[in-house]
């Protein structure tokens, strides 16, 4: 094979034209301003009061409350998924059978349905005791005498949520080739330290991206415990308020606002979470692999 | 069978007594019987689908072995034997067993989320509760036998096939296992990084460690074996000293087989 010395002049094609795609930008801007023109003038919308309770402290405090039900909630979803993920796929069919019927359950039926059962769950149990049955007690609480409704929102969500993040951590245990359990039991550790030492870690690649999205999609959920009933986070502080000065639109604008900021904040981090973690498996491979097959390619390279 | 080699121990290290492995329907191995003696090297050759990796999973009971029995240095392999009947082995005896025999796998199977190191003190600190101190003491030592030192601080994928395989043995000897497993350990490796590998393998051997290894390297086999062992269809069809197998073959499917790889 001969090397051509001079190399051949650069391609210079005329760019293909798209006509249509100008079109259809144009109509949606007409149509899009011509809805805000629309939305500013019409009164209904109430922007005047919007702008009033945008910033109002009931709303302020009703997003932290909002935020702090996400966190809960999600925390408590992932400890027991990863619970839940580690059952079903244990070799002990009592494990897994347990796992597979309460994620046959949690997600078998709509979170608004189980959101209601918790808020009716004093009614159906007074107290909750600790202790031999039949016999002296440990541990008594009273569930009619105690506030409870913000611990049953956070407890609703997250044992809903397990249910969901037990499949996303399912999916990312399964994502670890076999041959790393196999060289772990082979080494003469036990299952658990095998799932522990080895494949977990391994799995939280595939794990973080989707429990990213989770999270979002949590922080909109709770909206929900208006079921419980819970109204003092972002949505039922809005309504608390709307049903007051009879004005629904302005104040549902609100919370969809606090909503989407919190959202996008949230998409943003999501954002560079994934790029860390594609990037941890992409380019540190390539440069310093690359480097070392060249190393170990180099005559003399071979030991002993 | 049994090659006459070195001078055979009281117990032998691996004694296979008509182990049969089957999935179901599917005989993978219908009859396996051989003996390794301490200190001897077994090379398993055959084509592949012959049975001789799955015959090698079974001795550290990564398979269960399904008729027959295997033991290792004089203990049975996955189960217990009480007044003449079977008893399925909890995992943590199995796990037990498994500690004293160290397996080198075709693919590494390296854990890449941990340094070479830690690759090594890994099943010491975690599994023999050996102080980390120690296990780093050793693990640099079996570093500099493997000729890796300079890579301690490395991740797997940082390295080539020829040196994570290298840290795979490393990490298997960290063990101190009485008895090594290798499974197609170059296999998978470019032609020019066998060598480094197979350099390994034959100090091992030199050093007296009892090695059962399945390849396809035949110079490997003359060099090194004490015993090389021509398996197919899940059957044993020729065994014995591996230069006078290699040169003379008796069988039809042993010659058909060696003219196709050396």
């Amino acid at each position: 094979m001969t090397v051509d010395a001079s190399s051949p002049p650069i391609i210079h094609a005329v760019p293909l034209r798209h006509p249509w795609r100008w079109v259809a930008a144009i109509v949606i801007i007409i149509l899009v301003l011509l809805f805000l023109y629309g939305a500013a003038t019409n009164e209904a919308y109430g922007w005047a009061t919007f702008r009033k309770y945008l910033f109002d402290q009931r709303i302020s405090r009703g997003a932290w409350n909002t935020i702090q039900l996400t966190i809960y909630s999600m925390l408590l979803g992932l400890v027991l998924g990863v619970i839940l993920a580690v059952m079903r796929l244990s070799p002990n069919p009592v494990f897994k059978s347990v796992s597979w019927v309460y994620l046959w359950i949690f997600r078998g039926t709509p979170i608004y349905v189980q959101l209601v059962f918790w808020g009716l769950f004093p009614t159906l149990y007074k107290n909750i005791q600790l202790g031999v049955p039949f016999g002296p007690s440990f541990f008594h609480l009273d569930l009619q005498n105690l506030s409870i409704p913000f611990i049953l929102a956070f407890v609703g969500l997250g044992l809903n949520e397990a249910a969901y993040l037990a499949e996303i951590i399912r999916a990312g245990i399964s994502s670890v080739p076999e041959g790393q359990s196999e060289a772990s039991t082979a080494l003469g550790m036990s299952w658990g330290l095998a799932m522990w030492r080895t494949v977990l870690p391994q799995a939280m690649r595939v794990i973080i991206p989707p429990t990213g999205n989770e999270f979002i999609s949590m922080l909109k959920t709770t909206s929900l415990v208006t079921a419980i009933p819970y109204s003092h986070e972002l949505y039922g502080e809005q309504r608390n308020i709307a049903a007051v000065i009879f004005q629904p639109i302005p104040l549902l604008l609100v919370a969809a606002t606090w909503y989407l900021v919190i959202t996008s904040i949230l998409m943003v981090g999501q954002h560079y979470l994934e790029r860390y973690f594609s990037r941890g498996i992409s380019r540190t491979l390539t440069d310093k692999q690359l480097e070392a097959l060249a190393k170990a390619q180099m005559p003399g390279e071979g030991h002993i | 069978m049994t090659a006459a080699a070195k001078t055979p121990s009281t117990t032998p290290m691996v004694l296979a007594e008509r182990v049969c492995k089957d999935y179901g329907a599917l005989q993978v191995l219908k009859g396996v019987t051989l003996e390794v003696q301490k200190g001897q090297v077994l090379v398993l050759v055959g084509p592949s689908g012959s049975g001789k990796s799955t015959f090698l999973r079974c001795i550290n009971h990564l398979e269960e072995v399904t008729a027959g029995r295997l033991y290792v240095d004089g203990d049975l392999i996955g189960y217990r034997e009480r007044g003449g009947t079977l008893h399925e082995m909890p995992p943590r005896e199995a796990a037990k067993q498994r500690r004293d025999i160290g397996m080198v796998f075709q693919h590494f199977n390296l854990f890449p989320h941990r340094t070479v190191l830690g690759n090594i003190i890994e099943a010491p600190i975690h599994v023999k509760r050996v102080k980390k101190a120690a296990a780093l003491e050793r693990a640099r030592d079996l570093l500099d036998q493997v000729g890796l030192s300079e890579k301690a601080e490395a991740y797997p994928a940082q390295l080539s096939g020829g040196q994570q395989q290298r840290v795979a043995i490393a990490r298997a000897l960290a063990m101190n296992p009485k008895l090594m497993l290798f499974d197609e350990p170059t296999s998978a490796l470019d032609p020019e990084l066998v060598g480094e590998v197979l350099d390994v393998m034959k100090k091992l051997a030199s050093e007296g460690v009892t090695m059962l290894v399945v390849t396809h390297e035949m110079g490997f086999a003359r060099e090194v074996a004490d015993q090389l062992v021509f398996m197919d269809g899940g059957v044993i069809v020729e065994a014995g000293n591996p230069r006078e197998v290699l040169k003379n073959p008796q069988h039809e499917r042993t010659k058909a087989f060696l003219s196709k790889v050396m």
